[in-house]
C-alpha cells in the first residue's frame, strides 16, 4: 500500500511541470503582499531609508534589525538544534524532522540576508567585511562572517533534497557523506553568531536598560536560541500538519508526535536553565530594585509570561504526552523569543530618551517585514510541494540513516 | 575590572570552556595593558563657564565642511531654546541649559583673578546675566572609539593626531557605529537612496595637517575652546580647577569617560545637569566586547572536539547495545538448546524407563501365562493319568 502511494508521489514530483496556481483566498492575499513588497522595494531603493522607515540618528536600528535579523536568526535555530540532536547525539527518532528543520533554517537565514539588503545603506558592499576590509574587532563582523558561512553550510545540507528531486544520485551521495562535518560546523557557527547577536549590545551599556543589559547577553542569546529552534520546529510542524499533511509519509507521521514530545521535554529543561541564568544575571548586577519599576513589570511579563509559563506547559505536555498542549506552548515560546529580541533591540534600547525621541516603526517598515516573511512561506510551500522534505524519496528510503549511500547510476 | 570579570565568567559558562577562556583573554581586556591615546595627540578643552552661546563655532563648522546654509541664520539665537543634537548637516551644536545652583559661586568669584600669567581661567567673565550655561556638542574623538571598535569594515580609524576619521569608501551603511556611540554623535544620510554616508565632526583633520586650528576653535571669541596636546590640556584643566575651585566641579569630563576622549570639558555644575551623561563608566568600548570576542577561538577549537566526542560516545553506545543484543540473543538460544537437550534426555530416560517397565510387565505376563499354562497342563496330565 504505502510503497505504491510513494511511487505515485515520486512520479508526481519527478514531473518537471509545475502545477498551475489556484486562486484561493490565501494565494490572493499572498499575491497582494508580494505586489506591495515590490512597490516598497522601489520606494526603499529610489527614496532611501528616510522615505520608508521611521529611523533617525538616535534610533539607527528598527524592526528590520530587531525583527528580521534578530528574531529571524533565533527562530531559524531549529536547523542546528535538530540536526545535532539527530546526528551528533544519536537521537535517530528525530530523523524525519531534520529535513524540514534544515529547510526552514536555510530559508530563514536566506531571508535574513535578503532583508539586510533593505536595511544597510549600500547593500552591494555586504561582502566587504568578509572579503575586502574585515573589521575583526567588531562583533558585527563575527555575526556577518558566521551567518555567511552558515548560510553556505545550510545550503549544502539542504541540497540532497534538491538532488533527489532532480535525480542526481552521485553528487547527492557525496553530499550526504558530508553530513557529520556539516553538522559540527553548523553547531560551531551557530554558537558563535547566535551568541554574538546578543554581544552586539555589549558595547552600549549606557543605552540598554540594565534589566536587559548584562555581561551574559551572549550566553542568554545562545541558550535562548536552543529553545527558540525547538519551539519553532514544533510550531512549524503543527502548521505543516494542517496544510501539508498529504505530503507526509508514514515515517514522518509516525515520528512526528515523538519529535514534538521529545522537543517539548528538552525545551522545558533548557527554558528552566535559561530562567536560572537570567536570575543569576539579575543577582550579579544587583538589579533587583529595577524589578519594582514599570520596566521591571515589563521584564517580568517577558520572563514569567513567555518563558516560565511555556516552560511549565512544555513539561506538562511531555509528562501527559499531550501533543496539542505542546503546540500551544510552542506559540508562547516563539512569541517570547520575539518579545525578548524586540525588547533588547528596540523597546528597552534608548530607554532613557524622552518619548518624543523614541522609535516606532512606520507601516512601510512593518509591511516590508511582512513581505519578507511571506516570501519565505511561498518558497517553503514551493519546495515542500516538489522536493522530498516531509517524506523520504523512494529511491533513498533506506540509506538516509546509512550515510554511505551506494552510488549507482540509472 | 568587575565588569570584565563578570563578562568572562559568563563566557566560561556559555562556552563550557573554563580555564581555556581565561587563557584566551590574556591578549585582550583582562590584561593590564591599557591604551592611553597616541602620545602627543591633540585635543580640545571646552570650558563651559566661558561659552556665551554665540553659535559662531556652528557657523565656522558649517562653512569649513561646505554644508548647506540652515533655515535660520547662525546669528538667530532662538534656536538655542530647544536642545539639539548633531545632524547630517550640523556636525556641532551649542545647547543652552538654565543654571540654578551656580549663582552663588559665580558672584563670589567674578571680577578678580587678574593674574596676568594665567591666560586661561583668568578673566572670568563667568556666567552671563541671562544665567544660562552653553555647552558645545560634537564628536568627542574617543581615545578608543566605540564607532571604530564596532565598525565591521574598519571605516573608522583613530588618527595619530587624535582625530577619529571616517572612510566613506568602505562604509556599508549598517549604522552599528551609531548604536555603539555612547554620545549619540554619528548621523546618517537617511534620505540618500544609494550612497548614504555617516556624518560627524572630523576634528578638522585636513586643517590640522595644514598646521591650522580646527575651525570652531579658531573662531571662538571667548577662548571657551582651547586646542592643544591632550596631556597639556588635562594639566591646564586641572590648574583651572585648582585655582578656581568655586567655579568648577572637580571633574574633567573626557579624561576617563569611555576610556578617555580627545575633547575635554570643564563645567561649573555637575555634567549631567548640562546634558552630559555621567554614568558611562571608564571602560572603553573594546574592553566591553573583548570578553565576547576572546571566546570565539575557544568555541572554534573546543566545540568540534566535544561534539565529535559526543558523537563517538553515542555511536559506541549504539554499537555496545547492538553487541549486547547479539550476545543476549545468542545466550537465549544457547539456554534454550540446553534446556531442550535436558528435556529430551529426561524424556528419553522416562521413555526408557517406561519401556523397561513395559518389557518387564510383558515378560512377567508371559512368564505368568507360561507358568499358568504349564500348571494347567500338569493338572490336566495328572487328571488324565488318574
Amino acid at each position: 500500500m504505502t510503497l505504491q502511494t510513494i511511487s505515485i508521489k515520486s512520479r508526481l514530483i519527478n514531473n518537471p511541470l509545475i502545477k498551475k496556481v489556484e486562486w484561493t483566498p490565501v494565494n490572493i492575499v499572498t499575491a497582494i503582499i508580494l505586489v506591495m513588497g515590490f512597490f516598497l522595494t522601489i520606494a526603499r531603493f529610489f527614496g532611501g531609508l528616510g522615505t520608508v522607515t521611521n529611523l533617525d540618528d538616535n534610533n539607527p536600528w528598527g524592526v528590520w534589525i530587531g525583527f528580521d535579523l534578530l528574531c529571524g536568526v533565533a527562530l531559524a535555530a531549529g536547523g542546528y538544534v535538530t540536526s545535532s540532536a539527530c546526528y551528533i547525539f544519536g537521537l535517530k527518532r528525530f530523523h524525519s524532522a531534520v529535513r524540514p528543520a534544515i529547510l526552514t533554517a536555510f530559508l530563514g537565514y536566506a531571508l535574513v540576508a535578503f532583508a539586510l539588503n533593505y536595511d544597510v545603506g549600500r547593500p552591494w558592499r555586504l561582502p566587504y567585511p568578509v572579503f575586502y576590509s574585515p573589521g575583526t574587532s567588531s562583533l558585527l563582523f563575527e555575526v556577518g562572517l558566521c551567518v555567511f558561512l552558515y548560510l553556505n553550510v545550510l545550503f549544502i545540507e539542504f541540497t540532497p533534497a534538491a538532488f533527489e528531486w532532480l535525480g542526481l544520485k552521485k553528487i547527492r551521495s557525496f553530499v550526504v557523506g558530508l553530513t557529520m562535518i556539516l553538522t559540527i560546523f553548523g553547531v560551531v557557527l551557530s554558537t558563535l553568531h547566535q551568541s554574538s547577536l546578543g554581544a552586539l549590545f555589549l558595547i552600549a551599556p549606557s543605552k540598554l536598560h540594565p534589566l536587559w543589559y548584562s555581561g551574559y547577553l551572549p550566553v542568554y542569546f545562545f541558550i535562548s536560541s536552543m529553545f527558540a529552534g525547538m519551539s519553532m520546529v514544533i510550531f512549524e510542524g503543527s502548521l505543516a500538519h494542517k496544510y501539508l499533511h498529504h505530503k507526509m509519509d508514514d515515517t514522518h507521521l509516525s515520528e512526528s508526535d515523538g519529535v514534538v514530545l521529545g522537543f517539548s521535554k528538552a525545551a522545558s529543561f533548557v527554558m528552566m536553565g535559561y530562567l536560572g541564568i537570567k536570575l543569576i544575571g539579575l543577582a550579579i548586577d544587583n538589579n533587583w530594585h529595577h524589578l519594582f519599576t514599570g520596566w521591571g513589570l515589563w521584564f517580568l511579563f517577558e520572563l514569567i509570561g513567555f518563558v516560565a509559563i511555556p516552560a511549565f506547559m512544555y513539561a506538562v505536555a511531555a509528562r501527559d504526552k499531550n501533543v496539542k498542549f505542546a503546540r500551544i506552548a510552542s506559540v508562547f515560546a516563539v512569541l517570547g523569543i520575539i518579545l525578548n529580541r524586540l525588547n533588547i533591540s528596540l523597546i528597552a534600547f534608548n530607554w532613557h530618551l524622552p518619548s518624543s525621541q523614541r522609535y516606532f516603526p512606520s507601516w512601510m517598515e512593518i509591511a516590508t517585514s511582512v513581505f519578507i516573511v511571506t516570501l519565505g512561506i511561498v518558497v517553503y510551500r514551493f519546495i515542500t510541494a516538489y522536493m522530498p522534505i516531509l517524506y523520504e524519496h523512494s529511491d533513498y528510503k533506506h540509506d538516509n540513516s546509512n550515510q554511505n549511500a551506494n552510488s549507482h547510476d540509472d | 575590572m568587575t565588569i570584565t570579570r563578570r563578562k568572562f565568567l559568563g563566557w566560561i559558562g556559555g562556552a563550557a570552556a573554563g580555564s581555556a577562556t581565561l587563557a584566551g583573554t590574556v591578549a585582550h581586556g583582562a590584561s593590564n595593558k591599557e591604551f592611553k591615546g597616541y602620545p602627543g595627540s591633540f585635543g580640545v578643552l571646552h570650558d563651559i563657564t566661558k561659552c556665551i552661546g554665540c553659535r559662531k563655532c556652528e557657523q565656522a563648522c558649517s562653512e569649513v565642511n561646505a554644508m548647506p546654509a540652515p533655515n535660520k541664520p547662525f546669528d538667530d539665537l532662538s534656536v538655542l531654546e530647544k536642545e539639539r543634537r548633531t545632524t547630517v548637516t550640523t556636525h556641532t551644536v551649542v545647547n543652552k541649559f538654565d543654571k540654578r545652583e551656580f549663582d552663588k559661586s559665580a558672584t563670589s568669584q567674578s571680577g578678580n583673578a587678574e593674574d596676568s600669567g594665567d591666560k586661561l581661567g583668568g578673566d572670568k567673565q563667568v556666567i552671563n546675566s541671562s544665567g544660562s550655561l552653553f555647552v558645545k556638542k560634537q564628536c568627542n574623538h574617543c581615545l578608543e572609539p566605540a564607532c571604530a571598535s564596532a565598525c565591521f569594515v574598519n571605516a573608522f580609524k583613530k588618527d595619530r593626531t587624535g582625530a577619529v576619521t571616517y572612510n566613506e569608501s568602505l562604509c556599508v551603511g549598517c549604522r552599528y557605529c551609531m548604536v555603539a556611540c555612547p554620545f549619540n554623535i554619528p548621523t546618517y544620510e537617511y534620505d540618500e537612496p544609494l550612497t548614504p554616508r555617516v556624518m560627524k565632526c572630523t576634528l578638522c583633520l585636513p586643517r590640522i595637517q595644514e598646521g591650522k586650528l580646527p575651525a570652531c576653535v579658531e573662531i571662538c571669541p571667548k577662548e571657551a575652546l582651547v586646542f592643544g596636546e591632550r596631556e597639556e590640556l588635562i594639566k591646564q584643566a586641572r590648574m583651572r580647577i585648582q585655582k578656581y575651585p568655586d567655579n568648577y566641579v572637580d571633574h574633567i569630563y573626557g579624561e576617563h569617560e569611555m576610556g578617555g576622549t580627545s575633547w575635554l570639558y570643564l563645567s561649573p555644575v555637575p555634567f549631567n545637569e548640562v546634558g552630559m551623561r555621567e554614568d558611562l563608566g571608564k571602560h572603553s568600548a573594546p574592553e566591553l566586547t573583548a570578553g565576547a570576542l576572546s571566546a570565539v577561538p575557544i568555541v572554534v577549537g573546543l566545540w568540534p572536539v566535544l561534539l565529535t566526542g559526543i558523537y563517538a560516545i553515542s555511536k559506541r553506545k549504539d554499537k555496545i547495545a547492538q553487541e549486547e543484543q547479539k550476545e543476549a540473543v545468542a545466550k537465549v538460544k544457547e539456554d534454550a538448546q540446553e534446556q531442550m537437550a535436558l528435556k529430551l534426555e529426561e524424556l528419553k530416560k522416562k521413555m526408557n524407563k517406561e519401556r523397561e517397565i513395559a518389557i518387564k510387565t510383558e515378560v512377567k505376563k508371559a512368564l505368568d501365562q507360561a507358568a499358568k499354562a504349564s500348571e494347567a497342563k500338569a493338572t490336566k496330565l495328572s487328571e488324565e493319568e488318574q
